[in-house]
């Protein structure tokens, strides 16, 4: 990976290392989704299916449109 | 809405990618099958507010990114990785030059700003678009983007610009170990 590096300017970025970077970040992330869905996660929606949640404590976090941390 | 069979079956097809996310975000796999864990307990938990028709792989990243961020502020990182626990989710055992490869990519990753982090992998990685981003982060879609651009900019100063790359494992070490029988 070492062997060529391309030169880029102060704080630019060229088109090879863009597109390396990209593949590099897709190849790790894809991995993991290759895995497929543990069964522990089948199991677990199962049993919480089962269990019928109740509706009382919502919007913790489960609102996507609603705030989210504040922190950025 | 309800839980209906669909949904259900939609949340779990979305579990792969949440995992992805969450082991790309935190670097651990055991760390990031509890975030999905968690994901899916409060996704379920409050699955009434989920609105039919909206975006569900985007409601579910946001509750695990918030999740995370939560927890991460609580207690700042532990030695990242120490353990290899990444490398080891991983199903097919990469060569040996595919393997430091992706440690070095790996490290450099885990060098990023948080905020630069998540959003080069939602964008670069899950796929989802710079509005779907700035909606999971709770900011604008101008700042999404600039996030983005600069941790494609670090990451390949870190790795691909001479003399910025040394921070992977110690070639000293590697020599002794080698060596040390």
């Amino acid at each position: 990976m070492k062997d060529a590096k391309p030169q880029t300017g102060k704080g630019g970025l060229n088109a090879e290392i863009q597109s390396r970077i990209g593949h590099q970040l897709r190849a790790m992330y894809d991995d993991v989704v290759r895995q497929g869905v543990p069964d522990r996660f089948a199991e677990l929606i199962r049993k919480l299916d089962a269990a019928e949640p109740t509706t009382s404590q919502i919007n913790e976090t489960g609102d996507f449109s609603a705030k989210n941390d504040g922190r950025d | 809405m309800p839980l209906t069979d669909q949904l259900r079956d939609d949340i779990l097809a979305s579990v792969p990618n949440l995992r992805a996310f969450a082991i790309s975000l935190s670097g651990s796999g055991d760390r990031a099958d509890d975030l999905v864990q968690e994901t899916l307990v409060r996704a379920l938990a409050n699955i009434d507010s989920f609105q039919p028709g909206s975006n569900l792989p985007a409601w579910l990243f946001t509750i695990l990114r918030n999740l995370f961020r939560s927890d991460y502020r609580k207690r700042r990182r532990e030695v990242e990785d120490a353990d290899g626990s990444y490398a080891k989710t991983l199903k097919s055992q990469p060569g040996q030059n595919a393997h430091l490869e992706f440690e070095e990519f790996r490290a450099a990753l885990d060098k990023l700003p948080q905020d630069q982090r998540e959003a080069l992998i939602l964008v670069g990685a899950s796929g989802f678009s710079y509005e779907d981003a700035a909606a999971i982060c709770g900011c604008a879609v101008g700042t999404i983007k600039s996030r983005v651009n600069r941790a494609r900019t670090k990451l390949g100063a870190l790795l691909y610009v001479e003399g910025a790359e040394d921070f992977g494992p110690d070639d000293t070490v590697r020599a002794v170990i080698g060596s040390g029988r």
